[in-house]
């Protein structure tokens, strides 16, 4: 916001409050209310008005206090702002970016704990991608402010508390598009997004094999060639997921890889995900909805083992 | 004269004349489309606006190219209205690459940026505030535009709207927010899906200053249409305007309108808003009686030969499939 004017901020109690989460203290101050704006409780309402905004010259940054109350703004966000170029013929550009917390393990039940990124899939005019620690929290966000296309970016609230020392400027960029490699490893190779990276960072730590780990940091598009080369080498995949077990997005990732590497595989990719099921408020349960490192190493121990892919926890008590 | 859109605009502003050649144009386009469909050489749908001419010419002739107008997928009329041009507007509606998204848009997708017509929408409602972040951006940058939203009564009851009159509103903004009301949403008229029949009411809920207007009056619509601007420029805020019009046709392709009470679109039709405009003409005497046939014919015969040409020619090759998807 410093750098550029045209950069605006709108979003429910994000101005006057700093924000729910605390992301926007000060800007009100240091931007006016021209730049940092309160929003009616209307998502459907600023998303368009941002994409309005977008096309005619701002770089408006939304923010979307749970990821959930996208459900009222995607109509704006999929059919409206995610098409705005196409159906201008290429004349207009969306510099839209949208902010939105994500993910269980703190307490706020069914309707404002899920990671929903697979709302996001098929729907080529827009980038997504989920932050998973303060730099790529900082360096994602920059990287979105600065496209000229709508970005999603999602931030696990789980990882709110973290802390650690940040890169700056432009070095602390985190580019779109481009998975990281996390650690080299040469018998598996595991990817985690958001909140599972740092589960699958301590998990390799008693994972009895030489494990690659690698932070997708953004879905679409994803990197496919960083997780193809790795594969190649590996010979085993797992992907690691907050999501429910169904539709999420590691089916995409093992599907392509697969097809591309059937004759490198030593084993069958997986996935470890949390259950079909609904997002329980009770701790001990939601503890358990979630994958937790323990869960994550056992299964990986396993798969390294019997080079097939072990059961689910839940496998024996879904009806 | 060139027939650039810009100059296509310039020349319906304060003319009389022009803009009943452009109603005419409108109404003969419309037809073309019409025929061009029942003979199975237009695929998809279409959303015919024949008999709210004189709402979109109004409108066009009331801004400045630098201003923005979202409307909906009923939209060929503002299109041209606002200045795109018949071989644009017809290449996009045939699928030819000479269309405005190169034809992989079709009837509901139109734009022309150089004459500040945003992308038509094919999703009721969804225009609204949409044209309220364009005002915010009016607004930050100081540009003195206005975004002006067109759309039908059956958007009057979907969250979009009422999303994006009160936030224009609470931020004061030069919005304009134009409703044709046709009578009818799709199929439905008014009364049975909606509480109020003056949808300006609604407007009244936001505290919104707000006009009904005779929407077959192009006089009328220019002058409220005016003073809206005016608001908007000044820093006085968004304005509604109901416009009240009948479309002739059917809401869509397959829709023939059996619903319609008899006799309304008749009395419709008699006030006409091409015959009213051309009677007000020839009362001035700046037209002769003789005037508007020989117009009609003209218009038709140019729409033809543009028809003919846009027959032949050229569709989108298959790189088109993925272009203009993300920017760089």
């Amino acid at each position: 916001m410093n750098e550029n004017s045209d950069v605006i901020l709108m979003g429910e109690d994000i101005a006057a409050a700093g924000g729910p989460w605390k992301t926007s203290e000060g800007l009100l101050d240091k931007f006016g209310s021209e730049r940092v704006m309160d929003t009616p409780i209307a998502e459907m309402g600023f998303m368009g008005m941002a994409l309005g905004a977008a096309c005619t010259g701002l770089r408006p940054v939304v923010e979307i206090m749970f990821v959930e109350f996208l459900g009222v703004a995607i109509d704006q966000l999929s059919t409206e702002a995610a098409k705005f170029r196409y159906l201008s013929g290429g004349e207009l550009s969306v510099p839209l970016v949208v902010r939105a917390t994500t993910g269980a393990g703190l307490g706020f039940g069914a309707q404002h704990s899920q990671t929903l990124e697979s709302w996001f899939y098929q729907t080529p005019g827009l980038k997504l991608a989920v932050v998973s620690n303060p730099q790529s929290a900082y360096g994602l966000l920059r990287s979105a402010i600065n496209d000229n296309n709508p970005v999603v970016v999602l931030e696990p609230r789980s990882l709110f508390a973290n802390r650690e020392e940040l890169i700056r400027g432009e070095e602390g960029f985190v580019p779109l598009g481009k998975a990281k490699i996390i650690n080299e490893g040469d018998d598996v190779t595991i990817v985690g997004l958001g909140s599972t990276v740092e589960s699958i960072k301590k998990a390799s730590q008693e994972i009895d094999a030489s494990s690659e780990l690698i932070d997708l940091l953004t879905l679409i598009p994803w990197d496919k060639e960083a997780i193809v080369e790795s594969v190649r080498k590996t010979g085993r995949l797992v992907t690691v997921e907050e999501n429910p077990f169904s539709g999420g997005w590691g089916s995409e990732i093992i599907a392509y890889v697969t097809s591309k590497c059937y004759k490198e595989l030593k084993a069958p990719p997986f996935r470890i995900t949390a259950p079909d099921t609904l997002i329980p408020f009770n701790e001990a349960l939601e503890k358990k909805y979630l994958p937790s490192v323990e869960y994550i190493k056992e299964s990986i121990n396993k798969y390294i083992i019997t080079n097939e892919a072990p059961p689910s926890w839940w496998e024996e008590l879904e009806v | 004269m060139s027939n650039s859109p810009k100059d296509r605009r310039a020349s319906i502003k304060n003319d009389q004349v022009e803009q009943l050649k452009r109603m005419i144009e409108i109404r003969e386009f419309e037809e073309i489309c019409f025929n061009l469909f029942a003979e199975g050489l237009i695929r998809g749908t279409t959303h015919l606006c024949n008999g709210q001419e004189a709402v979109a010419v109004g409108i066009a002739s009331s801004l400045e190219v630098t201003d923005y107008v979202m409307c909906t997928y009923r939209g060929h009329g503002h299109a041209l209205a606002l200045g795109m041009t018949p071989e644009k507007v017809l290449s996009e509606i045939m699928g030819k690459s000479g269309g405005s998204m190169f034809g992989l848009g079709g009837s509901m997708h139109l734009s022309d940026l150089s004459v500040g017509l945003l992308p038509t929408s094919a999703i009721v409602g969804a225009g609204i505030p949409i044209a309220t972040g364009v005002a915010k951006s009016a607004q930050y940058k100081k540009t003195g535009a206005v975004a002006v939203s067109i759309f039908g009564d059956g958007a009057a009851n979907i969250g979009a709207f009422h999303e994006g009159l009160n936030i224009a509103k609470v931020l004061n903004l030069p919005a304009i927010f134009i409703c044709e009301n046709n009578l009818y949403g799709e199929y439905s008229p008014l009364a049975s899906t909606t509480s109020v029949l003056d949808l300006a009411t609604r407007a009244k809920s936001y505290d919104m200053r707000n006009y009904i207007v005779d929407g077959q009056e192009i006089e009328e619509v220019i002058e409220k249409v005016g003073e809206a601007v005016n608001f908007a420029r000044n820093g006085e805020g968004p304005t509604f305007i109901e416009m009240k019009t009948y479309r002739y046709s059917g809401h869509s392709r397959s829709d023939l309108a059996a619903y319609r009470p008899d006799g309304e679109l008749e009395a419709w039709m008699e006030r006409d808003p091409i015959k009213l405009l051309n009677n007000a003409l020839v009362s001035k005497k700046t037209l002769t009686a003789k005037d508007l046939d020989k117009i009609t014919k003209e218009t038709n015969e140019k729409l033809n030969s543009v028809k003919e040409k846009v027959e032949k020619s050229s569709e989108p090759t298959l790189d088109y499939l993925f272009k203009n998807i993300y920017s760089e």
